[in-house]
């Protein structure tokens, strides 16, 4: 845990907020800039200004390292498990308009927000497992 | 034109807070500067109208790659080590930055001039999913639209080389239970 109390609160008052701003660039990736990934990227850098301030171990007990492997995995499950349901529903591998039977615009529009999703999960999920593995092994020895 | 001169002033900066970098001892202020310089950087995409490359460019670049590298910084020693080697080495690698430099500016003589409508990227695919992309993906980016949708195979290997980069390092660094003792 850092020694100044400047940093630990200023870093306690903006992590919520970097956390809630990478929410807004994933949902909001297709209307302006940025996505999945450049959501995941900021959401695992409040993740990790956190670790950095209050130490590996409160950073676990808020994000534990099952549930970080579990994001690693399931994003890119998202993303691959959309193409095989628009398989299911009769359209090409990740052939978004299938989606919508009625509206194949819109049927564009859900896939490409149901996999951005996923590459946000999965890129949020690597970039905080590689810096909680560094900081776990630093903290043990 | 204004931003033709902006665009030009900002990578002047970039040249030489590159340089000021080189000369720097403190890596703690060597990482804040390499921070800076994607900012700068991210300016320089922004006044390119390449909003969604900027954006990357300032996450990456200036917010996780400063923050991984701040951290690193915390874990091991601020200063850097003094030069030890022989001073042919160093002219050697003077000579090989040089060469590489050199190589890079002769491969750009043959790269089309900026915004160019002539240029091979601007008459293959573009024009179809300008024209196109807004009204059969209901997306208005046309950025998020090419790389969700028109290339959405690529970006699924993207994904999967990061999960797979990801897995490796876990594997690796991580102590498993029988490891423990």
């Amino acid at each position: 845990m850092s020694e100044f109390i400047l940093v630990r609160v200023v870093v306690k008052i903006m992590v919520p907020f970097i956390l809630l701003f990478a929410l807004y660039v994933q949902m909001h990736g297709d209307y302006g800039p940025g996505g999945g990934f450049q959501a995941g990227v900021v959401f695992a850098t409040g993740i990790i200004v956190y670790t950095i301030v209050f130490g590996i171990r409160r950073a676990v007990e808020a994000v534990p390292m099952t549930a970080v492997m579990a994001m690693v995995c399931c994003g890119l499950i998202l993303y691959a498990g959309t193409g095989f349901a628009t398989m299911a529903l009769g359209g090409e591998y990740l052939n978004y308009s299938v989606l919508d039977s009625a509206d194949p615009v819109h049927g564009q529009h859900t896939g490409i927000i149901i996999i951005e999703l996923g590459v946000g999960i999965t890129v949020a999920g690597v970039l905080t497992a590689v810096f909680l593995v560094f900081a776990e092994r630093r903290a043990r020895r | 034109m204004t931003d033709e001169y902006s665009i030009f002033a900002l990578v002047v900066l970039l040249i030489v807070l590159a340089l000021v970098v080189v000369r720097l001892t403190s890596l703690l202020a060597v990482a804040i500067l390499a921070g800076a310089m994607s900012f700068i950087l991210a300016t320089v995409y922004t006044l390119l109208d390449a909003v969604d490359v900027a954006f990357t460019e300032a996450v990456v670049g200036a917010g996780i790659s400063l923050t991984l590298m701040l951290a690193a910084i915390s874990l091991t020693t601020r200063h850097e080590a003094p030069w030890r080697g022989r001073p042919a080495e160093r002219v050697v690698a003077l000579l090989v930055s040089l060469a590489s430099g050199a190589g890079l500016l002769y491969a750009t003589l043959d790269m089309p001039l900026l915004g160019d409508p002539a240029a091979p990227a601007n008459l293959h695919v573009a024009a179809r999913y300008i024209a196109e992309s807004p009204a059969s993906t209901g997306v208005p980016n046309m950025v998020t639209a090419i790389l969700a949708s028109y290339r959405g195979y690529d970006t699924l290997g993207e994904v999967a080389v990061i999960f797979t980069a990801g897995v490796c390092v876990i594997a690796l660094l991580r102590h498993w239970r029988e490891g423990k003792a």
